[in-house]
């Protein structure tokens, strides 16, 4: 349904007298199959929301090629809208307009016919639980409410591959989940193809057959969640010690087996009365690591061992974490952005 | 045909917001009726250098440019709510033709400004503005003309600077010169030579004459046609930047 080829974009910026060149995407190449979910991860300031715009005609590639839907978004740019539905990171239904109104002239501009955009809206509110809402303006909406008019709209022409930019960003917790179960929606009820981008790990995990993942510019991975975790090697060992003294003794025990640090940083990690590391397969080492520590006398505070999580794979294979990039990438926010929620971004997941 | 439909689609949207705003009908009502009964009577004194028998027939013609052209100037600053809101960007990710994008919000643009026209022509009627009523027709036509000129450039400006704070001060520049230079509120003849040399390159003061002399219904006489060129021509122009602001990828 996808194919990119080279994807690059460049944005010339100005800073005072001083002109700077970004390259907000930078060689991207995709595929995507009919039929799969692909959640697109990366932190604010990757280039997710400039490669969809790409490849949904709203922004000419400065390089490179990509057929969507079996058309060139270039040369064939009219077909391809055709064939999309997009919700973008802002959303399309204007504040003060009736939810309707919107939806059936967007529909219109697809060439419906009135009436039947009118039906075709109908139905697609009942089945986003936005029953009632036909004449409410979006102002007078919740975020999740608003989220659903936006999905409403972007199906109302009954598209086969939707793209959809952050669509839970700045929803609470049970808003997302409700909203998670909408887009699963999507292709178990429609049979389409969805392509989302998302900065939180837990959504792509949730939510996509295949993830991919992009960072600066540039494609990182591409695998299933599954498979991104089955090749970080090591579980999170985290050992909270009871006396100060025995720190460098227990960092030396565990560090004998364990796996080397990444990125050049140390294999084990103190922190405090903390020692952590990376150990294969640690189900089957902790016991013996116990038994070790017993003998010298050392005594622990408690034990953690966590499996490996999509941070862990960006961290892996980017060196900083997801949560670090997050941070030093915040001016990435487009327009209009909704500040991003306190607590559900980036949750660790233990499994 | 399409290109008709998506228009009448874009525009049926935008006037039902607008209808929708109370504040908008009042003021789009009340702002000819003000200037007529505010302004109209400081022209009276004035009226033997005018050269007309009744103040309004002078007055009239030059508020409906001023209409046409000040209303249209601040037509983009909705648009930049609706660019913020998601809206112009769902609108280009659909096929509809970019032209027809702009086309519909200029159609309600103008058609505020044909009531409006109505409105001035009616009440100075009432207040003893004579004229030829195929000059009036006319001189309204040139005035949409005009209007749609500085709309379509209003939304040009707001697609490409974004912010109501950066296009502001733009319309501000650009209008005060047109409001000065353009014999609007008052015959440029009145003024020293060297004022008249310079309105001479001010486009819509050749606007402003046509709409005047059209309304005489003298149509042989020379500023008919340098008006109605110089409408044209900025109507041509502004529409062609406006369709490229909506067609530019990066809007
Ligand atoms: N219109 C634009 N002009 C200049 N720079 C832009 C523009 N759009 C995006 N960028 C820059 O490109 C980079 C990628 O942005 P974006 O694709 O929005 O990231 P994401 O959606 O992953 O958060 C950012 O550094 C951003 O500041
Ligand atoms: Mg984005």
């Amino acid at each position: 349904m996808i194919q990119a080829r080279g994807l690059v974009q460049t944005f010339r910026s100005r800073e005072g007298r001083k002109k700077t060149e970004v390259r907000a995407v930078d060689g991207v190449d995709l595929d995507v199959a009919e039929g799969e979910v692909v959640g697109f991860l990366g932190p604010n300031g990757a280039g997710k929301t400039t490669t969809l715009r790409m490849l949904t005609t709203l922004l000419r590639p400065t390089e490179g090629t990509a057929t969507v839907a079996g058309f060139d978004v270039v040369t064939q740019s009219e077909q391809v809208r055709r064939s999309i539905g997009y919700v973008s990171q802002t959303g399309g239904a204007f504040s003060s307009a009736r939810a309707g109104d919107e939806v059936v002239d967007h529909g219109m501009l697809y060439g419906m016919r009135g009436a039947d955009a009118t039906r075709r809206g109908k139905e697609l509110f009942e089945q986003l639980d936005l029953d009632g809402l036909w004449t409410r303006m979006p102002k007078n909406m919740s975020g999740g409410q608003r989220r659903r008019l936006d999905i409403a709209m972007g199906l109302i022409h009954d598209p086969t591959l939707v793209f959809l930019d952050e669509p839970t960003t700045g929803l609470d917790p049970q808003a997302r989940a409700n909203l998670w179960e909408h887009i699963a929606d999507l292709r178990r009820r429609r049979g389409a193809t969805v392509f989302l981008t998302t900065h939180y790990l837990d959504e792509a995990d949730h939510l996509s057959d295949r993830i991919v993942i992009i960072d600066h510019g540039r494609i990182v991975a591409s695998d299933s969640a599954e498979n991104l975790k089955a090749n970080i090697s090591g579980d999170l060992v985290d050992l909270e010690l009871a006396s100060a003294g025995d720190v460098t003794s227990a960092a030396r025990r565990l560090g004998s087996m364990a796996e080397p640090g990444r990125g050049g940083a140390e294999a084990v990690e103190v922190d405090g009365f903390h020692v952590r590391a990376r150990v294969a397969q640690a189900g089957r080492a902790v016991p013996g690591l116990l038994a070790d520590l017993s003998r010298a006398d050392i005594t622990l505070e408690s034990i953690e061992v966590h499996r490996p999580t999509l941070d862990d794979v960006f961290l892996t294979l980017t060196g900083r974490s997801l949560r670090d990039a997050q941070e030093t990438t915040t001016d990435g926010a487009g327009p209009g952005e909704p500040a991003p929620p306190a607590t559900p971004a980036l949750v660790r997941q233990e499994q | 045909m399409q290109f008709l439909r998506e228009s009448f689609i874009v525009f049926r949207r935008q006037l039902r917001m607008n209808l929708r705003n109370p504040a908008w009908v009042i003021i789009g009502m009340l702002q000819p009726v003000m200037y007529l009964f505010l302004f109209g009577p400081l022209l009276k004194p004035l009226i033997g250098q005018l050269g007309v028998e009744n103040e309004y027939t002078f007055f009239v013609p030059g508020m409906l440019v001023q209409l046409g052209i000040f209303g249209a100037f601040f037509a983009g600053f909705s648009l930049i709510g609706e660019w913020r809101e998601g809206v112009i960007e769902a609108e280009r990710v659909t096929p509809a033709s970019r032209t027809a994008l702009l086309v519909g919000r200029l159609v309600r643009d103008l058609l505020q400004l044909l009531v409006q026209a109505g409105i001035l022509v009616g009440l100075g009627y009432l207040l003893g503005m004579t004229g030829s009523a195929r000059g009036i027709v006319f001189g309204v036509l040139l005035t949409l003309l005009v209007g749609g000129a500085c709309a379509a450039a209003s939304n040009a400006l707001a697609l490409t600077t974004k912010s109501e704070d950066v296009m502001a001060p733009v319309i501000n520049m650009v209008m005060m010169p047109v409001l000065l230079l353009s014999g609007i509120l008052l015959p440029m003849t009145l003024g020293p030579q060297w004022l008249q040399s310079v309105s001479d390159w001010m486009p819509f003061k050749w606007v402003t004459d046509g709409v005047r002399t059209s309304f005489s219904g003298d149509f042989a006489r020379d500023p008919m046609l340098y008006g109605t060129a110089w409408a044209a021509v900025l109507f041509v122009l502004s529409l062609w930047w406006g369709t490229a602001t909506f067609r530019r990828e990066n809007a």
